[in-house]
């Protein structure tokens, strides 16, 4: 059995990543809840992202935290003009239609990226990436608690945005009912663009907050979404809840599975959750029956 | 019957290319694009007949490659008798991911995201036991004789594949004829509608998947034979599951010819940008990531669909009978 001093920091060490899964799945969740599709990008936009951290922290000398104010503003018109000019007009109004077309823009940006700047793995020194600091007697690193802290500032942002403000009444309405949203003069079009713009801006702060304890290469973004993928159905589809809980319980899986298993097969045990919950409960655990 | 003509004639013309052609440079382009429309035909079973989009057909592949050098380097097998073998275990992998999705109503990109995850957890796990060579991969021991499935030379194989090829379009010829090809397009087009009237929607399902998966299998013990070598990325990587899907939506899908012709146009389209740009990595993945979303942008119906006229309506109409 394991010891529970072992234990303890690796579930500590878990939640903490999964904080950030909770931050890329709540882009992927918002921009499912409203246009009803699974964004194959997802992971490959992640990567576009830390790749701009990266860089401003490189040629600018920017602290990561500090990019924040650039790259999330960034990554929301990369993904309203997405929406707008290149998903959107691809549909012809069949999902299967949006999926390939993500899948493919996936495909273009990572080898995009490898072309440009290699398959490199490349990562940033800060004062802080080695800092730790003593919870309980676990040692957690430092950018990994900035990580948890931040992950639930923007989820919290993301509730009241939708919960308040004329936009989230609009998204809401739009993932209830589209037609009737269209009736009552809602510009659909632009809701769309402006919730995937959100779901990326998402993607633009976890990037903030993931670049100091981690890496970027061009194939970065394949490890997390599958992660995001999973919490996302884990916790419902569309649903904001279940996407900070199924970041949670996934980040403990990983980490407590890695300790168990090893490395490598101990992330079977996430894919193993995913083929789980969405054969027998697709739904999740707090979505309404899709 | 035209169709069937086409497709005899278009056998008989590819059988008789060594006769005229002996570069090997050639011929090789020639096995790769067979090779490439046999994965799409794969696809194409599922997804353009079944309306299934599969986004890990990679599982299938993967696990008649695996079957196929296993057999051999672990038990000692012939690879003609490994073959059988291989078909039949990538249906049963059909079997088995078609069974537990299908049965508890999962489609679209639930779908879609479920294949890519069982794609994933076998590419782990081949990556991590040593029964298939872990990280390291399969080298099959080389033994040029056609009694064990490496040939010679090039033709070998041209003719290996073109049956291959050949069989997956006849199968997709049966579809288009068949009382049960009839029911796997109505469950594509409206599965309510099929259940009502009857269709068991399970069944025909499950029925495509494995079909699909027996013919995707048969592509990756190609794979193992031509080029010696199998590996969890080559194997069960995210490559071989949008090849599988490009060709058919490029041709055309659900269509008898669409995948040869998508498979042609690719392989095409990848040595000309070859020829202009050079062999940079990520170049020729970029082209085809862009021609995914141009084609299903401006041409959802790929090339058939420009030949076909504008309307679905007078496809249909002009259908032949069988």
């Amino acid at each position: 059995m394991l010891e529970l001093s072992i234990l303890f920091p690796s579930v500590l060490n878990g939640l903490t990543s999964g904080a950030v899964y909770a931050l890329i799945a709540l882009g992927l969740t918002l921009i499912y809840g409203v246009l009803h599709i699974i964004n194959f990008a997802h992971g490959a936009l992640l990567m576009i992202a830390l790749y701009g951290v990266y860089f401003l922290n490189q040629k600018l000398g920017l602290d990561p935290y500090a990019s924040l104010p650039v790259m999330v503003p960034a990554m929301f018109v990369l993904g309203y003009g997405l929406q707008r000019f290149v998903i959107g007009r691809a549909s012809h109004g069949k999902d299967e239609n949006i999926i390939l077309v993500t899948l493919g823009l996936a495909i273009v940006i990572e080898n995009l990226a490898l072309y440009l700047w290699r398959s490199d793995t490349r990562t940033i020194e800060t004062a802080y990436t080695f800092a730790t600091v003593n919870i309980l007697g676990a040692m957690i690193s430092v950018p990994k608690v900035a990580a948890f802290a931040g992950a639930l500032v923007v989820g919290a942002i993301l509730l009241l945005l939708l919960a308040k403000t004329d936009l989230g009444r609009a998204i809401r309405a739009i993932a209830k009912e589209r037609h009737g949203a269209k009736l009552v003069g809602i510009d659909v079009e632009h809701v769309f663009a402006m919730s995937f713009g959100i779901g990326l801006a998402c993607l633009g702060a976890a990037a903030c907050f993931l670049l100091p304890a981690y890496y970027v290469s061009p194939q970065v973004g394949n490890g997390f979404i599958l992660i995001a993928f999973t919490i996302v159905v884990l916790g419902g589809m569309g649903s904001f809840a279940g996407a900070l809980a199924g970041g949670f319980i996934i980040g403990v899986v990983e980490s407590v599975g890695g300790l168990w298993l090893g490395e490598s097969l101990g992330q079977i045990g996430i894919f193993l959750i995913f083929i789980t919950v969405l054969l027998f409960r697709p739904q999740g655990l707090f979505g309404a029956r899709a | 019957m035209k169709d069937l003509i086409a497709l005899i004639v278009f056998g008989i013309v590819v059988a008789a290319l060594p006769l005229f052609v002996s570069s090997g440079f050639a011929l090789n382009i020639v096995i790769m694009t067979l090779y490439a429309a046999l994965l799409g035909q794969a696809w194409n079973i599922l997804g353009g007949f079944g309306g299934q989009f599969s986004f890990g057909h990679a599982v299938f592949f993967g696990t008649g490659a695996y079957a196929a050098a296993v057999l051999q380097v672990k038990f000692g097998w012939n690879a003609w008798a490994a073959l059988p073998a291989a078909v039949a275990l990538g249906a049963a992998v059909g079997a088995f991911v078609g069974a537990l999705s299908f049965r508890y109503g999962l489609r679209g990109s639930y779908f879609a995201l479920v294949t890519l995850a069982f794609a994933e957890v076998f590419r782990i796990l081949s990556n991590t036991f040593e029964f298939t060579g872990a990280g390291v991969g399969l080298m099959i021991p080389l033994t040029e004789s056609a009694a064990n499935f490496q040939f010679t030379s090039r033709t070998g194989f041209l003719y290996v594949i073109l049956g291959f090829t050949l069989a997956a379009c006849a199968v997709t010829w049966w579809l288009k004829h068949s009382r049960y090809g009839a029911w796997l397009q109505a469950v594509r087009d409206n599965e309510e509608s099929a259940a009502a009237l009857g269709v068991n929607v399970f069944r025909v399902k499950l029925g495509a998947i494995m079909i699909s998966g027996a013919l995707m299998s048969a592509g990756g013990v190609f794979y193992v034979q031509y080029f010696h070598y199998i590996d969890p990325h080559i194997a069960y990587g995210p490559g071989i599951s949008i090849e599988a899907l490009l060709a058919p939506i490029v041709g055309g899908m659900g269509t008898l010819f669409g995948p040869l012709l998508g498979a042609a146009a690719l392989h095409l389209f990848g040595e000309l940008t070859r020829n202009f740009m050079g062999d940079e990595p990520g170049i020729s993945l970029i082209v085809y990531g862009l021609l995914l979303v141009i084609m299903v942008t401006f041409l959802p119906r790929g090339i058939m669909g420009l030949a076909s006229g504008p309307s679905g309506a007078a496809r249909q109409a002009g259908r032949p009978r069988a």
